[in-house]
């Protein structure tokens, strides 16, 4: 299986982790990820904060290159990049006018042929390989968070629940994690502040780091590289905007992408998954499985 | 030979400005057949009908062509006149010089020539029109009610007075409905119950009403003033006859753990129960599938304590089968669960409850006797949040309408909490206050300015539990879209108004059309309100889109006086454009070569089968035939027939070809 | 010579879209005048025959047209139309009708100005196809005799 892959800015720096992991876990499946040739910047807080024919050209450019690239899907990692390049897709496939005037912006032709899949998507769409790699099942009581744009807007949503959505609890569940009930779920993380507002970021993370710890969570898994940043690298501001007392259970809980998870799962040691870039240690007791693991789907709906 | 005539109407300036009238009705006046042809200032005044029908006198005119405004505007006003004049008003035609001529076209030759064309076509139709005489159908007079609520109860009520039978059918074992659920009224705050109860016993013991309660509707076949129900009657276990209503059997179940439906989930009930003590009839049901005795074959103790010996463990279901000239859909509503809510705890909280349980709630009959305590721990609140629009307005859920009746259940919900608990505080989530209606506008002033009832502008986004408290997270639009938090005891959902889950169901049984939220459709949003698209068949309450009682009420009154109108005469009449299958003198019979493809297409089912004897009895062949009461001459069978052997009255193929032929 | 008036018939419901027309002409939206309607119950009372004794006729264009799908006054006469249309269309297409000459369309009784705009593209569509001259023979030409009178 081939799919196109659209790195974006955060898989080759702060979030390499995540690349580095998402590749070990699709090769380990005998997928290929290629990356979309000469792929430029989404666009995403600044472009589209200020100029909507930009916000737009930005990613068509992207999207136009991919149909070249003849590449009928294309994962797409970071949240604000899936927002960006499916939203932009979605837009102008439903406004033809709005299609001829990006297109001649970008000089190049686009037909809407190529679909975006956030990671979500694309596990699950291959979730029905995981039970025969899972070699070293995830068994710990996990928080899945899923911020605010793998749910929104509606239009675009991958999940089915977007209140409360439940791919990633499935996935996890596949690899034999118990994802916990909880209330964060998509509750905002911040997200695009994390640099000229930390300590709205610090008071909005800190409650979703809470609300894991409180219910139990040994691990909060996430899809975004910006909730990533958000949770695990600004965990200092965090505990300083929490109230005083159980700090020291606020300070440990790691942080992981979805596809370290699986990587885990399938052993992968910790190295080539990238797990050793995290500012929160991944220190997960050895616990035996408590969960065996399931086939995506038969969770409870 | 057809003797035609003609009369072309200026209708003042509207035709006579932009079409040459005069030129028209001398063209008219050369075509074949047409022996008449004037033109007159205002045909429909009384001076030209009386053209008309002298005309038809003196001239003897086998057709009359009208050359006026649409049809759809004097075709009866100018049938009527030929019909005085003695000539068969089906022998009478307009052709639209009006609305589809002079008002849309310049005036000119081309003008005027459209026009000639025009009545060239209908004169070529009205010479192949033949007297047609409208169909007359006997009427049964006794009404079907579906739906044992406040609709079904009002207009049983009311066609009973009027002198006619009524046959109420409730499936669940008691009638009374929703209404019966509430605990007070808005904006009245009168106690449902007591406003409720003696209309249910008046229907108890009206004599022209037959309650079937713990029954349901099987199938529903026939026509207006002709149908056939057949009722299905659950068997109750009991012996109706026998029983009196003493509730020892109730007292000795075995079973008291079961939900109770009527307190909304919040109570609890026994496998032999009365749904609640107002019951009407006060006669109890065993919950076949909650009762000891059927799961495991042992326990009987019901029977043990019934001094009537009126328990039957072996009754079966009954069908009863009732001849109906009319029916009144009146099956009610539903309201979506708090688990329809993934952002409010998935129903997973026991402390975010829906308004339908708040009522129960409040209820001097319900589980708490009427003291507001939150069903987790049985407290009182002391904070307490309704949210309006739970579901409704919202396209994210699939309901894009406004249940409508819920702003105003809220707003009395927070005045009874307020009346009720006095150190309590209340807070309403609104998006908007929809207060329509009389003395509901100050209803909800009282509410906030008397009972202090904080209405935040906004909608909440999520509840979740912390420290035994409901955390309601939402935002006020009115104060900066400040986010708001509130930490409350008990959350109340006005959770939307939906159809019944089986209103499809019922929907397709009465061949009646619904919309996409499966409420049932009205023949007509304005002006037919409490009819349906099929014919005999009326719809009141909820069951046809959210409404509060006393529209509820009035709709039930006016399909009551549809059908008691209805019930007025002995017969129905109706016009004869119906379809007709061709009959010829033997050996052929008929040219229908019974493949029934028109059954197959007929929405009415007005196609019947017709057997073909001999004068011994020997069968020679079976051919279509069509009920002429129920078919509404759409005429699709007609342009689906194989053999050319239906044709529709007034549109038949000779007609249509001759006006094509026309032109 | 004078410009070519293209001739169209159109048939129509009674419910929907001849009311729609009546609509048309009560707001005085003018369209062009070269459309004769046939008022008929329903569309699924269009028998396709008549569309070729229209061509026969001479007309040079044909409207069909009736209730939105769903808002049939017979429930469901529209519905059989469309189906029957898909059919029928095909079987023209194949014997060489010019299907570009038959246009369906929803007109629902509150649509007056969209009657004028179906009525107005029409023609100007038909009237740059020009007259219907080489409608099939075997199908019979323009003044030919009625190919089906039942």
């Amino acid at each position: 299986m081939r799919f196109g892959f659209f790195p974006g800015c955060s898989q080759e720096g702060s979030s390499r982790e995540y690349q580095e992991s998402l590749r070990e876990v699709a090769s380990r499946l005998g997928i290929e990820l290629a990356e979309i040739p000469d792929w430029n910047c989404c666009g995403a807080t600044a472009a589209h904060t200020l100029n909507h024919r930009l916000a737009l050209a930005l990613p068509a450019r992207t999207l136009a290159l991919a149909e070249q690239a003849g590449l009928d899907e294309v994962v797409v990692p970071c949240s604000a990049c899936y927002n960006r390049l499916a939203g932009t897709r979605h837009e102008l496939l439903h406004d033809e006018a709005l299609r001829q005037q990006i297109t001649d912006i970008i000089e190049m032709n686009w037909h809407g042929a190529t679909r975006i899949l956030n990671v979500l998507e694309w596990l699950n769409r291959v979730a029905g390989e995981l039970p025969g790699h899972v070699s070293a099942p995830f068994g710990h009581r996990v928080a899945c968070y899923y911020g605010c744009y793998l749910t929104r807007p509606k239009a675009l949503a991958a999940c089915r629940r977007i209140e409360d959505p439940i791919e990633m609890d499935e996935l996890v569940r596949a690899v034999g994690a118990e994802p916990i009930r909880w209330a964060y779920k998509v509750e905002c993380c911040g997200a695009g502040l994390s640099v000229s507002r930390t300590e709205s970021v610090a008071r909005l993370s800190e409650r979703i780091v809470s609300d894991a710890v409180e219910r139990g969570a040994e691990a909060i898994v996430v899809a975004c590289p910006m909730c990533h940043t958000n949770l695990d690298l600004r965990r200092d501001a965090i505990l300083a905007a929490a109230p005083p007392g159980g700090r020291s259970r606020l300070a440990s809980i790691p942080v992981l992408y979805i596809s370290q998870v699986i990587g885990l799962a399938m052993g992968v040691s910790p190295r080539p998954l990238g797990l050793h870039r995290h500012h929160v240690p991944v220190r997960l007791s050895a616990a035996p499985p408590s969960v065996a693991p399931v086939a995506p789907g038969e969770g409870e709906e | 030979m057809p003797r035609i005539g003609v009369f072309i109407c200026h209708c003042g300036e509207n035709i006579g400005a932009t079409v040459d009238c005069a030129a028209v009705a001398q063209a008219a006046g050369r075509l074949p057949g047409v022996v008449h042809a004037v033109d007159y200032k205002y045909m429909c005044s009384d001076p030209g009908q009386s053209l008309i029908k002298e005309a038809i006198r003196e001239k003897r005119l086998t057709g009359v062509v009208v050359g006026a405004c649409s049809p759809r505007m004097h075709e009866p006003t100018f049938r009527r006149a030929c019909a005085e004049a003695g000539l068969n008003p089906f022998l009478c035609e307009m052709a639209n010089l009006r609305e589809h001529c002079s008002w849309v076209h310049e005036k000119g030759e081309v003008t005027t020539q459209k026009a000639i064309d025009l009545v060239r076509m209908l004169v070529e139709k009205v010479k192949r029109n033949r007297p047609l005489t409208p169909i007359r159908v006997p009427i049964t007079k006794r009404a079907l009610v579906l739906g044992g609520g406040i609709a079904g109860i009002q207009a049983a009520l009311d066609i009973a007075n009027a002198g006619h039978k009524v046959v109420l059918v409730e499936r669940d074992p008691s009638i009374g409905g929703h209404m019966a659920q509430l605990s007070e009224t808005f904006p009245t705050l009168d106690c449902s119950q007591c406003i409720l109860t003696p209309r249910m016993v008046e229907v108890a013991q009206h004599p022209n009403i037959t309650l079937y309660t713990y029954s349901e509707l099987e199938s529903l076949d026939g026509f207006i003033g002709n149908f056939r129900a057949t009722i299905r009657k659950k068997a109750r276990s009991v012996d109706e006859s026998l029983c009196t209503g003493c509730g020892a059997c109730i007292q000795k179940c075995a079973q008291k753990k079961i939900p109770s439906e009527f307190n909304a989930g919040l109570g609890r009930r026994t496998a032999i129960y009365v749904p609640f003590p107002q019951a009407v009839p006060n006669k109890p049901v065993i919950d076949r599938a909650r009762c000891t005795y059927y799961k495991s074959g042992r326990c009987k103790l019901c029977e043990k304590a019934c001094p009537t010996k009126a328990i039957r463990f072996d009754q079966e279901d009954e069908l009863v089968t009732i001849d109906v000239g009319a029916v009144v859909v009146a099956t009610g509503y539903d309201v979506k669960p708090t688990s329809f809510f993934p952002e409010y705890g998935y129903g997973e909280y026991k402390d975010v409850i829906t308004g339908l349980q708040f009522e129960r709630l409040a209820s001097a009959s319900g589980p708490t006797l009427g003291e507001i305590r939150r069903p987790s721990d049985n407290e009182v609140p002391k904070k307490i949040v309704f949210i309006a629009c739970a579901g409704s307005r919202d396209p994210a859920k699939g309901i894009h309408y406004c249940s409508k009746i819920c702003c105003m259940y809220t707003a009395k919900h927070a005045m009874l909490y307020s009346h009720k608990v006095h150190d309590g505080q209340a807070y309403v989530f609104y998006m908007d206050i929809r207060a329509g209606g009389k003395m509901y506008e100050e209803f909800v002033r009282r509410a906030v300015e008397e009972d202090h009832v904080r209405y935040v502008r906004g909608r909440v986004s999520r509840i979740y539990q912390k420290d035994g408290k409901l955390i309601v997270k939402g935002v006020d639009t009115l104060l900066n879209s400040r986010p708001v938090e509130v930490e409350a005891d008990l959350v109340v959902l006005a959770t939307a108004m939906t159809a019944q889950p089986d209103a499809e169901e019922l929907a397709q049984k009465l061949k009646v059309s619904y919309d996409g939220d499966k409420f049932l459709n009205e023949a007509h949003p304005k002006l037919r309100p409490v009819e349906m698209n099929t014919a005999g068949i009326f719809v009141a309450g909820a069951c046809q889109a959210p409404k509060d009682i006393p529209e509820t009420v009035a709709q039930a009154s006016g399909a009551a006086s549809k059908v008691a109108g209805m019930f007025s005469r002995d017969e129905l009449s109706r016009e004869p454009v119906v379809a007709v299958v061709n009959r010829q003198p033997p050996p052929v019979w008929s040219t229908c070569v019974g493949c029934f493809l028109c059954e197959t297409a007929c929405a009415y089912q007005a196609i019947e089968r017709e057997e073909i004897r001999g004068r011994d009895g020997s069968l020679i062949r079976t051919i279509a035939k069509v009920n002429e009461s129920v078919c509404q001459g759409c005429g699709t069978c007609v342009a689906l027939c194989r053999s050319k052997s239906i044709d529709l009255q007034g549109y038949t193929n000779e007609q249509v070809y001759a006006e094509l032929l026309a032109l | 010579m004078a410009e070519y008036e293209p001739k169209i018939i159109a048939f129509v419901c009674n419910w929907c879209t001849y009311a729609g027309a009546d609509l048309t002409g009560t707001s005085r939206i003018h369209y062009a005048p070269n459309v004769r309607v046939v008022r008929l119950p329903c569309t699924g009372r269009i028998d396709f025959m008549l569309i070729l004794q229209a061509f026969g006729q001479g007309a040079d264009g044909v409207i069909v047209s009736g209730c939105h799908p769903g808002d049939c006054h017979y429930t469901a006469g529209n519905f059989h139309a469309r189906r029957r249309w898909m059919l029928f269309r095909r079987l023209l297409d194949f014997v060489g009708v010019d299907m570009r000459r038959v246009t369906f369309s929803w007109v629902s009784a509150a649509e007056g100005a969209k009657w004028a705009e179906l009525v107005n593209s029409v023609v100007a569509d038909v009237r740059k196809l020009g007259p219907y001259e080489e409608f099939p023979q075997r199908l019979g030409g323009p003044g030919q005799k009625p190919i089906e009178v039942a």
